[in-house]
């Protein structure tokens, strides 16, 4: 099945508006706005690759009240695969994911050469992206209609920690990071699925859960759903994080944990980990965990491992059971606080 | 540059740190000095792996094998040989 598109990255001239910018005046398609705002609101991030000047381009979208729909607008004389790649690396997201729309052909048969899992749409065809099923997410939740806003806060922190020395503390120390985590309500639930399905990375089983699976699991009293937030001064990152534990006789079971890649650089699944040790040694339960290499979550392996998880062979399932030794703990980091309103 | 430099000065650039300056003899154990995280790890992970050539199995990814500069160096002249 072809992936749901995530980034659209639009060409401008002839494309987002009639005409070209350095030769004439250019009007805006009709309806591009529309299709604009629906793109955002459906939580699919915008880009542009545009053979300009970068300057005149950007003045014109501020002009046209349109520049804040796209993220890493890459306007320069370069070949727009080569945009297309470096929005993909910026952005962190698959490139199976991208969509690129320009009104001329040699553009996107140079971008089918190079890229070919970009879906490359003639720029004729602009309206009808909104009811291309590849453009329309099952649910869209209040961290998907955030989106866009969420990547421009991160550019803001990106551009905050510039000012500090490489790897230094003090960056993240002067975000004030909190953690809340909270269990599961019905509200949740649209989010907790489109995070499994979107997550791929920092996805300790990448098992897919649907809808009524979680809405199963959070009212099953075995289980325990949970949602982490994290917040910080420039706002919030939205639920990023999702956990299914089950509190048995002799363990508290890891059974699903699983972050967004946008908090990767956060060292979020080291602290929950060592948060759940403290919540299983107040219990005094052993922690343990399953996981399940889908090729591409080795972080997660990584992560486990080096907060001090060790094989331990197989779980009823097909998932490998990972259980915590610590050989010592180097204790929760001081720059973030955690908040937990779950009752685990 | 010799191997345990050089993996030496991998870690000083890239592991977090409140201090500027830090020093890390062979055998300090890198988790204990600063706040190692994931990202850390991985970014260990993928350079030794592409500078030297090597893959890196699930069973070799422990907190030991990664814990000082010699256990590293260890390990990468295990696969190697």
């Amino acid at each position: 099945m072809d992936e749901l598109i995530k980034c659209v990255v639009w060409d401008l001239d002839n494309t987002i508006w009639d005409g070209v910018l350095m030769e004439e005046e250019v009007q805006l398609k009709q309806g591009i706005k529309e299709v604009l705002e629906t793109i955002d609101s459906r939580g699919i991030l915008q880009s542009v690759a545009s053979r300009n000047n970068y300057d005149d381009a950007m003045s014109k979208l501020r002009e046209l009240g349109i520049d804040h729909y796209f993220l890493y607008p890459k306007i320069n004389w370069n070949a727009k695969s080569e945009s297309i790649r470096e929005i993909c690396t910026s952005l962190n997201i698959g490139i199976n994911t991208f969509a690129f729309i320009d009104d001329q052909p040699f553009e996107r048969m140079e971008v089918e050469q190079v890229l070919p899992e970009v879906y490359c749409i003639d720029a004729a065809l602009y309206t009808g992206i909104l009811t291309n099923p590849r453009f329309i997410p099952e649910r869209i939740t209040d961290d998907s209609r955030m989106r866009r806003v969420m990547y421009q806060q991160d550019i803001a922190r990106a551009a905050e920690e510039e000012k500090y020395p490489e790897n230094n503390i003090g960056f993240l120390r002067s975000l004030d990071m909190q953690l809340l985590i909270t269990a599961a309500d019905e509200t949740d639930l649209a989010r907790a699925e489109e995070l499994t399905v979107r997550t791929n990375q920092l996805n300790a089983t990448g098992k897919i859960y649907s809808y009524s699976e979680l809405e199963e699991l959070m009212n099953n009293p075995d289980w325990r759903l949970l949602l982490c937030e994290l917040k910080d001064n420039f706002g919030s990152y939205g639920k990023i994080g999702l956990i299914l534990l089950s509190v048995g006789k002799t363990a508290l079971h890891i059974e699903m944990m699983l972050f967004s890649c946008r908090v990767m650089s956060r060292g979020i699944g080291s602290m929950m980990l060592h948060y759940l040790n403290q919540k299983a040694v107040e219990k005094q339960l052993s922690l343990t965990a399953s996981f399940k290499d889908t090729g591409r979550n080795r972080m997660m392996y990584m992560t486990y491992k080096m907060a001090g998880f060790v094989d331990a062979g197989k779980t009823d399932g097909d998932s490998s059971l990972l259980h915590y030794q610590p050989e010592f703990s180097s204790g929760l980091p001081p720059y973030i606080t955690i908040t937990d309103q779950s009752n685990i | 540059m010799i191997l345990k430099e050089k993996i030496r000065s991998f870690i000083l650039s890239n592991v977090l740190v409140w201090e500027d300056e830090v020093e890390i003899a062979d055998d300090d154990n890198i988790f204990k000095l600063g706040f190692v995280n994931s990202l850390f790890a991985m970014k260990l992970l993928n350079y030794i792996e592409k500078e030297y050539s090597i893959q890196v199995d699930n069973t070799e990814m422990n907190i030991s094998n990664f814990s000082t500069v010699n256990n590293i160096c260890s390990l990468i002249n295990k696969k190697l040989n």
